[in-house]
């Protein structure tokens, strides 16, 4: 089991601190081509209107079930993906349509780290070859100091030097993930994306990852959006959480109000599905889920969620519930016309 | 340069790895050798091979007698003097085999060197940049692949007129298709693996991502089409020859000393003429065809 | 289904656009021409001029294609230059013995593999597996010429039981037997690299059946052995092996090639290789493009196939 650093829930958030990413309305569509001709038919609705700020030296969780389209928004952001619409900004520059070069010198600040530990290193090169080759890159790093800077790498994520002509298959799991996250730091970004990074981990390995990502971003001013399908690691690492179903934030807020006053009906089932030892929600009634996710190729009208809302009215089939503003400068706004 | 200061992790409370000896780490090449050497025949076939090899470079020096050159009686049987008797002007048919096998061995590796450069050219930018590239490609693909091979190359070589140079060439116009697909096949699913995103995300050059980060893994399966496409370009080179549409007379090859034996009577009374090409294109194709085979095997990542 | 269909037929059209342009760039890189090859030196450079501008070798290249493209959309293959015949008759003349000797082929292959592939697969790892597994390597490397050959050889030569070429005995009709005993070497010598290749594939599909849950469960309720073998897996394993017969056809038409010349079997094969050293360029043009239109063809038939035997496969 993951202990947790009861500290993490009582420390004050950074006011004002400024804002380091924002997305406007953010759209990822991916194209269903059928038929003849091939024409479109359709568009998968990965991610459908999304708008979030995320300030510098937090991290934001982006919680849902998996196919709510958290890892897109993830690789939209990291231009892996192109978006529909919407707009991302860094920094207050708009980089939605960056092309591949303009791109480059933004790869330094921007990093991700992702779920899979087995597919996200090249398995034929050596650990060491993998961290020089960004920074190589990059320039920031030659071939004389490369080495020095591959051992600092190593060290600050408890792999010992000795491995660093190894290549990957040798490694474990939580090990390679945290070459993964070596190479992430690489380039020394200020943000970074953490795709469910412990979701294929153990669980006693979890636990490790967690608090090293949480003590590189407090030596290092990091910036997280720490995307998970479940709410326990999100709940350890996070400063504040953002709710994603079928392409929508249904509910953001700081970690303490999403935990102690979950708004939306979605974000109580969601912490219903995690065994909680906070005895603020015991007493609570559970609500039960009904049906399967809707396919994101059509989603349902009104409120998304209302195919499988216990509470869903007549309302909630006919008219889309918006997120209140202040649900994008920092406030708790959830998109239920029958907030809880 | 970096001079940010990095945490140790002491402070985190994260458990470090325990330092290693340097153990020596079983290199993949070994790997793949040692499940190769399981596989008798392909092991075998290597040999061969090697011996082959080793023929074609030394056959000026392993001939008894020139080539092209009339050194004995007309059609003589073996004897101690022809070891595999003569042919029907009488030239040394062992001195003829061991020439024609530097004719097979340039004709199998120049023309598979050839496509596989091409095709793995096309399948990979086909596959990476996707889009009208692709479609253009694969139709272009799609045109080579549907004229029967065969025949088309007799058509070419009847056109341009029959030369090495001109096999190799043709040969190769038409056999890189196979391999662009392939290799589209594997970098397509290699474009998706997050190792890729990584590359693409940490702002790696594309040149670099196709070399680095995708080529290798679509190796394997270039590797064993290659050396199957060696035995198949010795065998259709052969085929060639033996319709007289290949390498020419006085210049011996595998196929056009079989070519000699189409009449009944050196057929039923000369089977020294024929019997020992037929072989060696038989046994260098068998064996080229078992490396294959262990190659496959030994490169499944499955296994 | 029916829009991948004519999907796949619309995207015939520029394959086979492409296909004619590349064919006819080949034919006419050509150093000599049909005239050359009738040069009687007595005869006049003016009469030889007339003759080239007849036949329309003087014009522009791509005055030469569409021409050639124009008539062949009519359904005109041209006429042969060498034969004087028109292509449709010499090549309808030839089209039947090869495709009675491809299809015997084809059968004899499917024959002698099926059977040993399934043997193969259930003796898996024994010397009959090792053994069949060496047979079917020597079927895919042994040169036809050279097997051709070697069947003459001792059938025809040693032996005296079988002719050594042609289609019917000369001169006469011997009846159904005669034309059989024709076919049997050049068919052998044809079906042997199929057959080679369709062992391991048989093998291997048999094998990836065997694996299959509802056979092991099947053989846990009781049943027989060779009956599981038989119903269930035989049927699942033979499915993918037959649905891609479609694949040999180029490998039967270039092999048709070889075999024909040597065997003297007055088909598509000898007729290309004649055409071909008289130069003739209508009869090979058209030749390459029905044999192309045969692969695109026996290439979308199997596609179809497939996903028709597979539910898995989805097409479109």
């Amino acid at each position: 089991m993951i202990e947790f650093d009861s500290s993490v829930l009582e420390r004050p958030q950074p006011e004002t601190a400024s804002t380091l990413l924002q997305l406007n309305g953010l759209k990822t569509h991916y194209p269903i081509r059928k038929g003849l001709l091939g024409r479109v038919r359709g568009h998968v609705k990965a991610v459908d209107g999304v708008s979030l700020d995320i300030r510098e030296g937090e991290t934001l969780g982006l919680v849902g079930e998996s196919g709510c389209g958290k890892s897109t928004i993830g690789r939209t952001i990291l231009r892996l993906e192109q978006s529909t619409g919407g707009q991302i900004l860094y920094k207050g520059e708009d980089i939605t349509r960056y092309s591949t070069p303009k791109m480059r010198p933004l790869r330094t600040e921007m990093q991700m780290i992702f779920q899979d530990p087995f597919s996200s290193l090249n398995p034929w090169m050596r650990v060491k070859d993998i961290l020089k080759e960004p920074m190589l890159a990059h320039g920031k790093a030659t071939a004389s100091t490369a080495d020095a800077e591959v051992d600092r790498l190593l060290d600050a994520v408890g792999i010992p030097r000795s491995y660093k002509d190894r290549y990957v298959h040798e490694f474990s799991g939580g090990q390679r993930q945290r070459i993964g996250i070596a190479r992430a730091l690489s380039l020394n970004p200020k943000f970074i994306v953490c795709d469910e990074p412990v979701s294929a981990l153990d669980v006693s390995i979890q636990a490790q990852v967690l608090n090293l990502l949480k003590e590189l971003q407090k030596e290092l001013g990091l910036t997280y959006l720490f995307i998970a399908h479940g709410l326990g690691a999100v709940k350890y690492i996070s400063t504040r959480i953002a709710v994603m179903y079928l392409g929508k934030v249904v509910e953001i807020g700081t970690k303490d109000e999403i935990f102690r006053n979950p708004k939306h009906p979605y974000t109580r089932i969601l912490l219903n599905a995690y065994p909680v030892p906070n005895p603020h929600l015991r007493g609570r009634e559970k609500i039960v889920v009904q049906g399967d996710v809707p396919s994101p190729a059509n989603p349902p009208s009104g409120c998304r969620f209302h195919t499988r809302c216990p509470f869903a009215q007549e309302l909630c089939r006919q008219e889309e519930p918006p997120l209140a503003a202040d649900g994008t400068n920092g406030g708790h706004a959830a998109a239920c016309h029958f907030t809880l | 340069m970096s001079t940010t200061k990095l945490p140790t992790l002491a402070q985190a409370g994260v458990p470090t790895l325990p330092e290693i000896e340097n153990v020596q780490v079983e290199k993949r090449f070994r790997q793949v050798s040692r499940r190769f050497a399981r596989n008798k025949m392909a092991v075998i076939g290597l040999f061969f091979c090697i011996a082959l090899f080793a023929i074609g470079l030394f056959a000026p020096l392993l001939q008894p007698y020139p080539p092209d050159q009339v050194s004995g009686e007309f059609s003589a049987p073996p004897s101690a003097a022809h070891l595999l008797g003569t042919d029907q002007i009488g030239r040394d048919v062992l001195s003829r085999l061991i020439s024609a096998t530097q004719v097979s061995l340039l004709v199998g590796f120049a023309t598979v060197a050839i496509y596989v450069a091409f095709g793995t050219l096309v399948g990979l930018l086909s596959a990476y940049y996707g889009g009208w590239i692709d479609t253009v490609f694969m139709r272009i693909t799609d045109m080579f692949m549907a004229f029967p091979f065969m025949m088309v190359i007799l058509v070419v070589v009847s056109v341009v007129g029959p030369s090495l140079f001109t096999i190799i060439a043709v040969l190769a116009l038409f056999s890189w298709p196979s391999i662009a697909r392939l290799v589209r096949g594997s970098v397509l699913s290699l474009k998706q693996a997050d190792h890729v995103r990584a590359a693409v995300s940490l702002g790696l050059k594309t040149p670099r991502i196709i070399m680095q980060h995708i080529f290798p893994g679509a190796l394997a399966p270039i590797i064993v089409n290659a050396t199957f496409g060696v035995a198949s370009a010795i065998l259709t080179e052969s085929g060639l020859s033996f319709l007289g549409m290949g390498v020419q007379p006085p210049t011996a090859s595998w196929g056009n000393m079989l070519s000699e034996a189409q009449s009944i009577s050196v057929l039923s009374d000369q089977p020294w003429l024929w019997l020992p090409a037929g072989l060696a294109i038989l046994l260098t194709v068998l064996a080229i065809n078992f490396v294959g085979d262990g190659l496959r095997d030994a490169l499944d990542p499955k296994q | 289904m029916l829009t991948y269909i004519v999907r796949r037929l619309l995207i015939f059209v520029p394959v086979l656009l492409g296909i004619t342009i590349i064919n006819f760039i080949i034919v006419n890189m050509a150093p000599g021409n049909p005239v050359d090859m009738y040069i009687d030196p007595n005869m006049s450079p003016e009469i030889i001029e007339a003759k080239k501008e007849a036949l329309g070798l003087n014009d522009p290249l791509i005055v030469q294609y569409v021409k050639w493209l124009g008539t062949l959309l009519t359904g005109d293959l041209g006429y042969s230059m060498s034969s004087y015949a028109p292509v449709a008759q010499l090549v309808g003349e030839r089209i039947m013995p090869t495709v009675t000797l491809g299809l015997a082929a084809l059968v004899l292959a499917l024959l002698i593999a099926v059977p040993l592939g399934i043997l193969s697969a259930l003796k898996q790892n024994t010397k009959i597996d090792y053994f069949v597994t060496g047979l079917s390597f020597i079927g895919t490397s042994i040169p036809n010429f050279f097997l051709g050959l070697a069947l003459i050889y001792i059938f025809a030569v040693n032996l005296g039981v079988l002719p050594t070429g042609g289609m019917q005995q000369l001169g006469g009709d011997g009846g159904m037997w005669d034309r059989v005993r024709h076919m049997i070497l050049p068919a052998i010598v044809l079906a042997t690299a199929i057959a080679g290749r369709k062992v391991r594939y048989v093998r291997a599909s048999m094998l990836d059946v065997l694996k299959q849950d509802y056979l092991r469960t099947a053989r846990s309720k009781g049943v027989h052995e060779f009956w599981v073998t038989n119903k269930h897996a035989l049927r699942n394993a033979l499915l993918p092996v037959i649905t891609v017969v479609g694949l040999e056809i180029p490998i039967l038409l270039g092999g048709a090639i070889i075999t024909e010349q040597i065997f003297q079997w007055p088909g598509i094969g000898q007729l290309t290789l004649q055409s071909m050293m008289s130069r003739d360029y209508p009869t090979i043009m058209a030749l390459n493009l029905i044999a192309a239109i045969a692969v695109l063809g026996a290439n979308l038939l199997t596609d179809i196939l497939y996903s028709a035997a597979d539910p898995r496969i989805k097409v479109g």
